[in-house]
């Protein structure tokens, strides 16, 4: 019972999303490109780097790349503090 | 768990030092080349996998020092800030030195990029820092389960143990 | 050009988003039906893993190759560059989240014996 309340739920789930990928732009065709086009135009350019994904990562959003190595370490510290006893039983 | 077999474990004893070789080639390629810090820093964290796969737990817990992937951590992640520093008459994270230099024609056999190689360099001893000590720690946890509670199973890959 | 593609694929229409739409239909399930929290975290694993999938379909292009200039091919085009970046965070950051869960796992077991949430409300209320 429980069991075809959830297939239910997940299937209607399932029909509003592909209701909403129909709503979206075709697939090949994005809507707003511009600052992308600035940055694929400008990267080789300014910053002489020939890949622009690497180049957006660390100079471009650089600030997202720190927070990211940031929430490595957060999560590395949050395992070591969890395991800190050394691995004695409780 | 049955113990692995003879096979495996002398495969994963050569196949680690490779994924070093490779890992740090996809750090330093990561400027003109798919890859990067993160990627290549994931790459050379499998290699504590492969050496606990090869040599078991004992001597794996024995050899590993925790301390080295800690201090490398640490120098990643300064050395990261201290080149966003770099840029700071203009802002953070400004990329000076390839601004500097000026506009290079895109056909030179190495494209330099500023900061870019440099970090780099940085955040992929950031992550191999923190995935080895992710994986130490995690089976670290996992041994002390086993033998201290007396359950007798899971004793798998600790049959090269002395 | 892009657009007379996108008008003769149109039969096609939009099915590569069907697949995302699969994953995280299939992750959802399994979250919601299964009992072993190990399950559990590798169907989240396959949700994180449906949305960064869905990320990199939206920057797509027709005819684009990658943003690198070395290795592009003989069309100028080229997809966009910022979905590939934040999926490149997002990557990272699920795995951080990803081996927290496991710690996590791992100290449940190590706490109660046992992985099956059912058994874990009933012990301990």
């Amino acid at each position: 019972m429980k069991k075809t309340i959830f297939i239910a739920a997940v299937i209607v789930l399932g029909g509003l999303l592909c209701g909403m990928f129909e709503a979206i732009h075709p697939f090949g065709v994005p809507v707003s490109v511009d600052m992308d086009e600035y940055i694929l135009t400008r990267a080789p350019v300014d910053r002489s780097a020939p890949n622009v994904v690497t180049s957006m990562v660390f100079d471009y959003r650089g600030f997202d790349t720190l927070g990211e190595a940031a929430v490595l370490f957060t999560a590395l510290t949050s395992i070591a503090s969890l395991f800190r006893d050394g691995g004695k039983k409780e | 768990m049955k113990p692995l077999s003879v096979i495996v474990t002398t495969v994963s004893d050569v196949f680690a030092w490779f994924m070093i070789v490779f890992g740090v080639y996809v750090i330093l390629n990561g400027h003109s080349t798919p890859g990067g810090g993160f990627q290549g820093g994931a790459i050379v964290a499998t290699f504590l996998s492969f050496m606990l796969v090869a040599h078991g737990g004992k001597r794996f817990l024995a050899w590993v020092n925790g301390g080295m992937y800690g201090l490398l951590e640490f120098v990643g992640l300064m050395a990261f800030f201290l080149f966003g520093c770099l840029g700071f008459p203009n802002s953070f994270f400004h990329n000076s030195i390839a601004v500097a230099q000026g506009a290079r024609p895109l056909s030179e056999w190495l494209p330099y990029c500023g900061t870019i190689s440099l970090m780099n360099a940085a955040v992929g001893f950031e992550v191999v820092g923190a995935l080895s000590l992710v994986v130490l720690y995690m089976y670290s946890s996992i041994r002390m389960v086993d033998t201290g509670a007396g359950m007798g199973g899971e004793r798998g890959h600790d049959r090269f143990d002395r | 050009m892009t657009a007379s593609i996108a008008e003769k694929m149109d039969w096609l229409g939009n099915a590569s988003y069907v697949v995302v739409a699969l994953l995280v239909i299939m992750a959802l399930y399994t979250i919601i039906t299964q009992k072993n929290l190990l399950k559990i975290c590798v169907a989240l694993a396959v949700l994180g893993s449906s949305v960064n999938l869905f990320l990199v379909l939206l920057g797509y292009r027709d005819g684009g190759s990658i943003p690198i200039y070395h290795m592009k091919g003989a069309g100028d085009l080229m997809v966009l560059p910022t979905p590939q970046c934040l999926t490149l965070t997002a990557i990272v950051i699920a795995l951080a989240t990803t081996a927290l869960m496991l710690s996590l796992i791992i100290l449940i077991h190590k706490h109660y014996g046992t992985l099956d949430i059912d058994e874990i409300r009933r012990l301990r209320g």
